[in-house]
């Protein structure tokens, strides 16, 4: 295919129009983007003439000043400790479930899976109201706690299903071989389940991740401290308090949204499965 | 426990002429204590943050209640009376389907000519994919506030294309006639690629020997294209709608920073509705109303679709 291109006449006029439709593409996603990192550079009167050009000079002050405050490293370090808290026991509890769902068959065993499939099924706004008196009756309000076990709950349906896909394709004779030498389930579980599913732990611990350290509703709903807040609810209200001195602001979305293109770029492979991992096969 | 059932297993197998027997058999082999061990926290807390609250919301749903001791006042079904009499839910609901209607006509096409253009290698190919793709990844939040910058009066590219044309810059947030429009470009701009992703993976493991007995057979490019590849797609485009679906139906973050549903209610989906009516004013019984509704309106949605359309996955 990529031969019979570079050896066709220079003026396909198929070729012309696949490149040129991928050139505005490329176009209408990377200027905004741009526009952005590039607006953090430079001052607000000259944002205001030139927005899209390269800064005639460069503002480093805007972004040091983000960088040397207290402020942005306690965003992070809040969305830092929620994201983890919820990768690390979202990863715990759904590889036990999905455990059971895969090598333990008992009554009621696809009932109970599709009860907790039902979780794809609607968005965890509906019921935030309801959520919200029960997480403060629990006293989990203002607690980072608060925001975690909720989206634990909300991510447990896809991983759950997503590491019961992989864990059965695990040899049942490896079990077999191994409960006939002794070893228990969990001890499978363990030292060999775990071991060998590192790529979906992987994958799976990486949507988590990225839901997580996006998410806006559930923390803006349980947090009422602003020391606790992670970084969109802070970035808000940092938009709020400069509402048009965009030279900030610009800077600042910039700073906020750089650990998660970073992590992408580390773990586009992960990142590009899990999402649509549900696609492949429901 | 654990160790108790591993000795006993262990015994069994030491005992027995035949161990399988002991794994086949309904004993207390070690699968007693994965079930009773294992299942129960992903219950529980499934049980206690997902599904009862929606059971109380629709308990709550029947009370007038600011959330502040227990619900006394019983209004019955009042609140939905409240909710389906209430201009701005309606809106709101119409917004939701413009948002389903731009995916399909527009979101859908574009994010299908991508994959095809781009499932071929050729160098740039991963390059353009992971660009394309990186909006999906990007907090809705961000995305939201670096659009209320780009369709800003004053500092924002859009007016600034405005000015090198002589013309005064539109407040496009601002005016009810465009901030619905304005807030759909953004849901393009974020979420084509994601659905262009799936349709490569959908290309990638497509059985190539069809297309090519279809070439073979003395199909031009277009007709394999349209009556070879495309319907291979099917499932694909299927999952796609109803992801697209889904998504609208669950649209908030995006919203907030961009108009917060406003002007005049006029840029609001189901859930930004919610929140400005119900959570923000913590009118529990008004909001779990709405929230019901919200949580009807899905399943229905998602079991119709699953019948209907995607019988065979």
């Amino acid at each position: 295919m990529s031969r019979a291109e570079t050896t066709r006449a220079p003026f396909d006029p198929a070729v012309l129009f696949k490149t040129v439709f991928l050139a505005v593409v490329a176009v209408f996603v990377l200027v905004p983007l741009l526009a952005t990192l590039l607006g953090g550079f430079k001052s607000l009167g000259e944002l205001r003439v030139n927005p899209f050009g390269w800064p005639t000079h460069w503002e480093w002050q805007n972004y040091a000043d983000i960088l040397f405050s207290a402020r942005y490293w306690q965003l992070l370090r809040n969305s830092l400790i929620i994201s983890t808290l919820t990768v690390t026991l979202t990863l715990i509890v759904a590889s036990m479930a999905a455990f059971t769902f895969a090598h333990v068959r008992f009554f009621g065993s696809s009932m109970l899976l599709s009860y907790l499939t039902l979780g794809l099924l609607f968005p965890a706004a509906t019921a935030v109201l309801p959520l919200f008196i029960k997480v403060r009756d629990l006293g989990l309000l203002d607690t980072y706690f608060g925001v975690a076990l909720p989206q634990v709950a909300f991510s447990l349906a896809m991983s759950v299903l997503l590491l019961r896909r992989f864990f059965k394709d695990i040899p049942y004779e490896l079990l077999e071989a191994a409960l006939v030498d002794g070893c228990s389930y969990i001890k499978f579980f363990r030292y060999v389940t775990l071991p060998l599913s590192r790529p979906i732990l992987a994958t799976v611990g990486t949507i988590t991740f990225v839901n997580s350290w996006n998410a806006y509703l559930l923390p803006l709903v349980m947090l009422n401290t602003d020391a606790l807040y992670p970084w969109p609810l802070g970035i808000m209200i940092y938009q709020g308090e400069y509402s048009s001195e965009w030279h900030l602001i610009l800077a600042f979305i910039t700073l906020t949204i750089l650990p998660t293109i970073i992590l992408f770029l580390l773990a586009q492979k992960h990142i590009v499965a899990g999402l649509t991992a549900g696609a492949v096969k429901g | 426990m654990a160790r108790r059932i591993a000795i006993a297993s262990a015994m069994s197998v030491a005992g027995e002429t035949a161990p399988r027997a002991a794994l086949r058999g309904p004993r207390w082999d070690g699968r007693f204590t994965v079930l009773i061990l294992f299942l129960p926290p992903a219950l529980l807390l499934f049980t206690l943050f997902v599904v009862l609250p929606i059971g109380e919301a629709a308990w709550y749903s029947a009370f007038n209640w600011n959330g502040f001791g227990r619900p006394t006042n019983w209004i019955g079904l009042d609140n939905y009376r409240f909710v389906l009499e209430t201009r701005a839910f309606w809106l709101a609901l119409r917004n939701n389907g413009l948002i389903i209607a731009v995916s399909l006509a527009i979101q859908l096409p574009l994010a299908l000519t991508l994959a095809l253009m781009l499932a071929e290698r050729f160098r740039g190919a991963v390059v353009l994919r992971m660009l394309f793709f990186m909006p999906y990844i990007l907090a809705e939040i961000a995305t939201g506030l670096i659009f209320s910058f780009v369709y800003d009066g004053d500092y924002g590219l859009v007016a600034s294309i405005w000015r090198s044309f002589g013309a005064e810059p539109p407040h496009l947030l601002a005016s009810t006639d465009t901030a619905m429009l304005a807030v759909l470009i953004v849901i393009v701009w974020k979420y084509f690629g994601f659905h262009m992703m799936l349709f490569i993976a959908a290309l990638q493991s497509l059985d190539k020997s069809l297309v090519e007995a279809a070439r073979i057979d003395g199909a031009t490019r277009t007709q394999a294209l349209r009556h070879v590849v495309i319907p291979l797609l099917y499932p694909t485009i299927r999952l796609s709608v109803f992801f697209a679906i889904i998504g609208s139906l669950q649209l908030f973050d995006l919203v907030m920073p961009l108009t917060r549903g406003g002007p005049a209610d006029s840029s609001n989906t189901m859930v930004s509705f919610l929140y400005n009516n119900g959570i923000s004013r913590m009118r529990v019984g008004y909001g779990s109303a709405i929230g019901v509704i919200l949580f009807v309106i899905c399943l229905t949605f998602a079991f119709t679709y699953k019948r209907w359309f995607m019988r065979d996955e």
